[in-house]
């Protein structure tokens, strides 16, 4: 029987064939998954801040861009999988509330989450083969181990796989 | 640096801090009864330090479907105030607001129309008008706040707003959470969610 995995918000976990990972209700966070094609270990990091350099209290490694990516490659590899072969795909980083957004800049952290995490990735040199990021809609991920596939559930949207 | 601590408040600030919810949502949901001439009663409010992934659940289901009412707040009280409904209730308020029929409550649609939208905009601006200045009047520091903007998404995503700005500065949301409902369709609630400066203003406005 294959189990999912919940992944809260500002939160990580990794796991094996047949399990799943998912994390509920993406809003201008990013949910980034990572999958190794070959051990089929599995990653997924959601992250609500582009970076933990810009804050003070950045003791939670799970809430940033760029710790949350790296700690979730270092638990994968620690479970065997393979740097050269982990790919990636994204989710989330959308401008909810649009309208409110356009007033308050600093609160529009969709797409300073989004470059955020595609920076880190290509800093690691880890591809990113799909990607549903932006707009203005919440998003549910998952994605199976035993497939790589990566689903996004959205309010009043077909559900999508990439 | 703030003079409050967010996992240390005492007694009395929690009990001030419920208090204000209460005046504020007691005139909030003062004016939403009047608005659609019906009976509407308020739970007690709940000060409540949540974690990033107790948010949702404190509003019922991460998936849920809520229709969200978000308005900056400027001034001496900077933050957000939210209010939120399920979209059954969103749905079933238009109705009674417009004198339509309730026959398309209970399927969780989410498509109104642009006229319902700006009625929900509009009672949205209503009540957390009445919220506002209720709790402006109590502490007599000034708060302006933006045009309302509606979203209609799972909880969790338009929950995830307030928390990004929380997480920050930590990794707990502090809100003054307060639930209202009426005999059967309507529910729904305020969420008032200071910065942190904010409840350093509001505490001391209040002689704390």
């Amino acid at each position: 029987m294959s189990e999912t995995i919940k992944v809260g918000m500002a939160d990580l976990n990794i796991c094996k064939a047949p399990d799943c990972l998912t994390t509920i209700g993406l809003g201008s966070c990013v949910g980034i998954a990572l999958y190794d094609s070959v051990t089929k270990i599995t990653g997924l990091a959601h992250i609500m801040l582009p970076s933990s350099k810009e804050i003070k209290n950045n003791s939670n490694i799970a809430k940033f861009a760029d710790t949350g990516i790296v700690e979730t490659i270092r638990l994968m590899e620690e479970a065997g999988a393979k740097r050269t072969r982990i790919t990636a795909k994204i989710a989330g980083g959308a401008c909810m509330f649009a309208f409110a957004m356009k007033q308050n800049d600093a609160l529009n952290v969709g797409d300073k989450n989004v470059r955020a995490v595609k920076e880190k990735l290509s800093e690691m040199k880890i591809p990113i083969l799909a990607e549903d990021t932006g707009l203005n809609y919440g998003r549910t991920v998952i994605i199976d181990s035993n497939t790589g596939l990566f689903t996004i559930k959205s309010v009043g949207k077909p559900e999508k796989q990439i | 640096m703030s003079k409050i601590d967010l996992g240390n408040l005492n007694t009395l600030q929690y009990d001030v801090l419920k208090e204000l919810g209460n005046i504020g949502a007691g005139n909030a949901t003062t004016a939403l009864s009047k608005l659609i001439n019906a009976k509407i009663d308020m739970r007690v409010p709940k000060v409540n330090l949540l974690g990033f992934s107790e948010l949702a659940s404190a509003m019922g289901k991460e998936e849920d479907i809520m229709v969200g009412i978000l308005l900056l707040l400027e001034g001496d009280i900077d933050g957000m105030m939210m209010f939120l409904l399920e979209v059954d209730s969103a749905r079933a308020l238009v109705n009674s607001l417009m004198g339509k029929p309730n026959d398309n409550v209970g399927n969780n649609d989410i498509n109104f129309d642009e006229m319902e939208y700006s009625a929900l905009r509009e009672i949205g601006n209503i009540i957390t008008g009445s919220y506002l200045s209720a709790l402006s009047d109590l502490t007599r520091l000034t708060i302006v706040s933006s045009v309302p903007s509606l979203q209609i998404d799972m909880a969790e995503a338009i929950l995830s707003i307030p928390a990004i700005e929380f997480s920050k500065i930590g990794d707990k949301v502090l809100l003054i959470q307060t639930q209202f409902d009426d005999d059967s369709k309507i529910s729904g609630y305020f969420v008032l969610v200071p910065e942190l400066d904010s409840y350093d203003k509001i505490l001391s406005s209040l002689g704390l």
